[in-house]
């Protein structure tokens, strides 16, 4: 899933603090997961400012919307005949839920409530680590299931690194190093003599790098 | 193994007798003088210099910039380029900047992170890993092809190194990556600096057993400690580095003015004893901001005079 981070109340506040009627809209899917954004998060933002803009004196209109998806347009249609009222929005969603409202109601200021971080797992309740850059092409199959891309530090599809330590990456004792990981897996599944084959040069054209990315399925779409 | 560059270096492995590199690091400014200053003392010690390309990720004087200096000097140098800073296009194009100066060896590094230096928030790069761009400089030249496919018109002739670190962890992959670095077409190897001789030892044994002294040269890398601290240092703090703790105790066991001296002693012993290493075919002497002591230490350890074209 994506995995968001709340943004600190005061920037928060910073971009809205010039707003009488705001709507605070929470998203259902991955953001409630780590809990970021999902409908508790939403109220809990909701009441902070409520009670900012109570200590400086302000009369204000805050109101709460938790969607079920902020990146289907079909969800984002249920608050049309009532954004009108408000004149600022903020999205608790990530930032694609964030761009697609702001797309669907362009006419309304749409403000971030999370700082968007990477695609990952839920390691236990509160701690968060990535998984996949979605580069594109997978390479998963020859590297023992696990992504040098986005768990190595050089996304060395060669490595491991010279600075592997102990099984820990040189950046940081904290986190493991993926090539000792790859390495313990191909041994696990006694295919360590593929660690040998050389991984050809990516073709990074599929990822960022290829410029906005697209998938159009003929055989589904409409 | 057979000649395949204009690289005296190789010229020098090739006979048979033990080559000793030794490397600068460029300054954080642009005077020139910063580095043939260093270059000066050390060349009639050495066959040839490497040049280090953003070492730490601390933003430096640029490696091909020092290096065309070394080679305006008459000194051989060796261009150690990493591929954390540029992408595919800019290294073969910094590779043929250097061709076009005559400069025939370059070292294929990954390059630490950047976390490291003075540019922590900077992007990395990483388009290609370093097995790659020893990949890629043999394309360009054995090929005399782009990596997009395309002739390239003078090829670059540069006999190509890697970096071998024997102390990374997991050690039971160190030498099937050196094998790696073989078929990737490394011709020569410097390694990690050398504190645990018996480990390293066991680690070119290894590498005997599976003929690799046979078809890289592997020229063991040492430093000298300046003191304890920086013995301490580099246990503690820099990453993959192997220093054993009776090393540590030698040099504490000696007084601090005295501790340059035995630093330098260890090297030499170091040196020494390596000589007798099957598989050793020279040395690279990384004398880290002490470069007046390379001489010295070659002279100590039987590695002087050079050999002469
Ligand atoms: S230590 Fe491991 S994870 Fe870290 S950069 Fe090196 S190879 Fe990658």
């Amino acid at each position: 899933m994506i995995i968001a981070e709340k943004k600190p109340i005061e920037e928060v506040i910073e971009m809205v603090k010039d707003f009488r009627k705001i709507l605070i809209v929470g998203c259902n899917e991955c953001v409630t997961v780590c809990e970021a954004g999902g409908k508790r998060e939403v109220a809990v933002l909701a009441s902070s400012l409520r009670m900012y803009f109570m200590n400086q004196g302000k009369d204000t209109q805050i109101d709460e919307v938790t969607l079920e998806r902020q990146c289907d347009r079909e969800y984002l249609e249920e608050i049309r005949n009532r954004i009108e009222q408000y004149d600022v929005v903020i999205s608790l969603a990530c930032g694609v839920g964030v761009q697609f409202l702001a797309e669907t109601y362009s006419r309304f200021p749409v403000y971030p409530g999370v700082n968007t971080c990477f695609m990952g797992v839920t390691e236990e309740r509160g701690v968060w680590s990535e998984r996949c850059q979605g580069c594109g092409q997978c390479i998963l199959g020859s590297t023992g299931g696990i992504c040098p891309i986005s768990r190595c530090a050089k996304r060395l599809l060669n490595g491991p690194c010279g600075g592997s330590t102990k099984g820990k990456c040189e950046i940081s004792k904290d986190l493991d190093c993926a090539w000792q990981l790859i390495i313990d897996r191909l041994k696990e599944l006694d295919r360590l003599d593929e660690y040998e084959q050389i991984a050809p040069i990516k073709d990074w054209s599929t990822e960022r790098a290829g410029g906005p990315r697209r998938v159009v399925r003929e055989d589904v779409r409409q | 193994m057979s000649v395949k560059t204009p690289s005296r270096l190789e010229k020098i492995l090739d006979s048979g007798q033990l080559a000793v590199t030794s490397e600068c690091g460029p300054p954080r400014g642009s005077d020139p003088e910063a580095i043939t200053k260093k270059a000066k003392m050390i060349r009639n010690y050495v066959d040839a210099i490497n040049i280090t390309d953003n070492q730490t990720s601390v933003t430096r004087l640029c490696s091909l910039a020092a290096c065309i200096h070394l080679k305006l000097m008459g000194i051989e140098p060796t261009l150690q380029m990493v591929v954390r800073d540029r992408n595919r296009i800019a290294l073969q194009s910094d590779i043929l900047g250097a061709a076009s100066f005559d400069i025939h060896n370059i070292l294929c590094l990954s390059g630490d992170h950047q976390k490291f230096g003075d540019c922590p928030q900077g992007q990395n790069v990483f388009d290609i890993d370093s097995m790659q761009l020893i990949q890629t400089v043999r394309h360009m030249r054995d090929e005399g092809k782009f990596l997009g496919g395309d002739d390239i018109q003078r090829p670059p002739q540069m006999f190509v190194g890697a970096a071998a670190n024997p102390f990374a962890d997991p050690f039971e992959i160190r030498v099937p990556r050196l094998a790696k670095k073989v078929a990737a077409g490394a011709e020569f190897i410097q390694t990690q600096c050398i504190y645990n001789l018996d480990k390293f030892e066991l680690w070119m044994k290894q590498a005997r057993d599976r003929g690799l002294h046979e078809k890289i040269y592997i020229l063991a890398g040492v430093t000298p400690f300046k003191s304890v601290g920086m013995a301490k240092y580099m246990k503690n703090r820099v990453p993959g580095m192997d220093v054993p703790d009776d090393v540590v105790k030698r040099m504490a066991g000696v007084p601090k003015e005295k501790q340059p001296e035995e630093g330098i002693a260890i090297c030499v012993e170091t040196i020494q004893r390596l000589k007798e290493c099957e598989g050793v075919r020279g040395f690279h002497i990384m004398a880290i901001e002490w470069e007046e002591k390379v001489p010295e230490i070659v002279e100590r350890s039987g590695l002087y005079p050079r050999p002469r074209d």
